[in-house]
């Protein structure tokens, strides 16, 4: 059974806290919805989450296998759209037929012969994002994943997300502008601020 | 097998379509040697005496100025940290990205040696033995060049910390590369130099890959 949990988190990057004693649990067709200021510690969680980056306290519960989408946009400038994709698709054993899918689904099956350096930045993450389904992994960790995507291209994304949760799939997702996600636990990194932790104590007691 | 094959053709079919930068080392290798008969005199002898060295220590400094192209631009756009969450250990992927370098840098290098030698006056009997030990010494390294690369990952003037972390590396197959010629035209046999070569090269495969691991692992964490 799929399922993403994490307790206790705290993350140090530096010599500055960015959050501390931070937990939630997701089991399968979960989805968490990261909100918080700029600095508040969303895309360090998600580093966390994928593996990249040691806790500084705390523990994370993976059961299943993770993707990950950062900031950057993986995309070779020389590489067509199709050869980006069928290299990710070797690198995690997908066939062909998966990376037929993937362009299918983000609408870059017409773009699949244009080199990375003639690509628009919508288009590089819709790319981006191709790999996440070429990767076929159980549970999605999306920072900011509608950077530079118009709004067909998100709400294609909203329903490539609701399928994969409908599959059985956990998705954790940061966003800056309104993202369906029905029925996510919602995480607001600003409560997990250094500090605050001593005050939802005290609001306990 | 089957990442360790898309790695390496993924960076070759990146190597050849940006030529340029293939282009420019090779350039510099010529460049820099034909240096060397203005800077010691035209004299025969003397280029044919410096010639086995002043070919190696150029080959080595080439292959040290291509070595930012093997983990920086990936650090750069984000495929790097995706490499390193992939099902395939990272050691392997290195191995297939260095693979892929010494077959776009020290392989070159070895085709162009020849015209250095005849520019230098290298004597006829010493172009197999320098040959022999580039091709063992070039692949060892582009592995220690690896070590280095992933150590500087993201650190300000990294061409110059890979220069001071690398070349002191690089001494023991530059003694043997060169003594190699030495030998030969001094009418020894060169085998002692290569089986060492050999040796080297043969505990850099495996131990090489491991520690660039560790240290891109590291260098993707900021």
């Amino acid at each position: 059974m799929t399922r993403l949990a994490a307790s206790h988190l705290t993350c140090l990057r530096g010599a500055r806290l960015v959050f501390e004693d931070l937990g939630f649990d997701l089991a399968g067709g979960g989805a968490l919805l990261l909100t918080g200021p700029n600095g508040s510690g969303k895309s360090s969680l998600m580093r966390v989450l994928a593996g990249l980056l040691e806790p500084f306290d705390g523990s994370v519960d993976l059961d299943g296998t993770a993707a990950y989408i950062g900031h950057h946009d993986p995309v070779k400038p020389t590489l067509t759209v199709r050869e980006s994709l069928d290299f990710w698709a070797a690198l995690y054993g997908a066939d062909a037929s998966d990376v037929d899918a993937a362009l299918d689904q983000l609408a870059l099956t017409d773009l699949a012969p244009i080199q990375g350096r003639l690509l628009s930045s919508g288009q590089r993450r819709r790319l981006t994002l191709g790999r996440l389904l070429v990767q076929g992994a159980e549970i999605w960790l999306m920072d900011e994943p509608t950077v530079g995507l118009d709004t067909a291209a998100v709400k294609r994304v909203e329903s490539l997300v609701a399928a994969h949760r409908a599959a059985g799939g956990i998705v954790v997702l940061s966003t800056h502008i309104e993202f369906a996600l029905p029925g996510a636990q919602t995480l607001d990194l600003g409560d997990f601020a250094p500090g605050r932790a001593v005050d939802r104590a005290g609001e306990a007691a | 097998m089957t990442a360790f094959l898309a790695v390496l053709t993924r960076d070759l079919r990146l190597a050849l379509r940006q030529s340029a930068d293939l282009a420019l080392v090779l350039g510099f290798f010529v460049i820099a040697a034909s240096l060397f008969p203005f800077g010691v005199g035209p004299s025969p002898e003397i280029l044919a005496r410096i010639a086995p060295g002043v070919i190696w220590v150029l080959a080595l400094l080439a292959v040290m100025l291509s070595l930012d192209r093997l983990f920086q631009q990936d650090l750069a756009d984000g495929s790097l940290e995706q490499l390193a969450l992939a099902p395939v250990p990272l050691s392997i992927t290195i191995l297939a990205k260095v693979a892929a370098h010494w077959l776009t840098t020290g392989l070159p290098l070895i085709a162009v040696a020849p015209v250095i030698g005849i520019l230098l006056n290298l004597p006829p009997d010493g172009y197999v033995t320098l040959l022999v030990g580039l091709a063992l010494g070039t692949p060892t390294l582009s592995l220690i060049g690896a070590v280095g690369a992933g150590l500087t990952l993201g650190a300000r003037r990294a061409g110059l910390l890979i220069a001071l972390l690398v070349l002191p590396l690089y001494i023991p197959i530059l003694i043997f590369g060169v003594t190699a010629v030495d030998a030969v035209l001094t009418g020894f046999d060169a085998r002692a130099h290569f089986l060492y070569l050999a040796a080297i090269l043969a505990a850099a495969i495996p131990l090489a890959p491991l520690a660039a691991a560790a240290a891109v692992r590291h260098g993707v964490e900021g």
